[in-house]
């Protein structure tokens, strides 16, 4: 593991159009280094979803992507309001996003259950008033 | 079937993109995570929704192209932005139903 390529992005909190430039860009990236399509997939996906909670939730965070040949590991931070019951906020169809966000075709209670499906491995923690750490690991399948 | 083949056999209206594209199958949803789920590389997408995050959605799932239904006009600034990522946006009067129904075999 020791060729890696470290990608960091803010996430702006005020700026819900551009959410989702981070997420594309790692795409295009991976893409550019002959990622399989799948895995472009599950990443940016995997990503999208988290830049696109920390602008419903957070106010915004910072996101670090670290590619290697075979793994790729995206940590998402945030200094939002915390999730209180992680095992709820798992469940597919729960979600606490506002109407404006809901009329925008978010709030369907998805996201993290998304980001969860899309990767290998994934760590939530979180405290109440300080923020929340997200960690995705999506494996690259060896041949 | 090629998108520029179902603009013709739907009398889609093109405001972006490129129609030479090879359409694998449809998805129709405006719940952009529910989309983002289920949809598959190189669906039509038909959708109500022309925020800026369906041209997101659309370029992370790699879709042919998106429809967007029932006559909804995306902005000018949304346009050119799935211009810029080479989404090619289709515009229709008609319900994501009677698209549907219209669809050709994929």
């Amino acid at each position: 593991m020791n060729e890696v390529l470290k990608l960091h992005y803010d996430v702006d909190g005020e700026n819900f159009t551009s959410a989702g430039d981070a997420s594309v860009n790692v795409k295009k990236k991976l893409r550019q280094m002959g990622f399989s399509p799948d895995v472009i997939r599950r990443v940016s996906i995997a990503m999208y979803e988290g830049e696109i909670n920390m602008v419903i939730h957070a106010c915004g965070g910072e996101v670090d992507v670290f590619i290697y040949p075979e793994e790729i590991d995206i940590i998402l931070a945030d200094k939002g309001p915390g999730i209180a019951d992680v095992e709820l906020a798992m469940k597919e169809g729960y979600s606490t996003a506002p109407d404006n966000i809901r009329s925008l075709g978010f709030g369907a209670g998805m996201g993290l259950p998304n980001m969860k499906r899309y990767s290998d491995e994934m760590k939530i923690e979180s405290k109440v008033g300080a923020g929340t750490k997200i960690t995705m690991k999506v494996k690259v399948a060896g041949e | 079937m090629k998108v520029n083949d179902i603009v013709t056999k739907l009398s889609l209206e093109v405001l972006c993109g490129d129609t030479s594209r090879e359409a694998g199958g449809c998805y129709i949803g405006d719940l952009l995570s529910w989309v983002m789920s289920h949809a598959k590389c190189d669906d039509v997408w038909i959708t109500i929704m022309s925020n800026s995050n369906v041209v997101a959605v659309a370029s992370l799932v790699d879709a042919a192209c998106v429809i967007i239904a029932e006559g909804v006009k995306p902005d000018p600034e949304i346009i050119a932005l799935a211009q810029s990522k080479d989404i090619c946006l289709l515009g229709s009067e008609k319900t994501a139903f009677e698209l549907a129904a219209l669809m050709p075999e994929l």
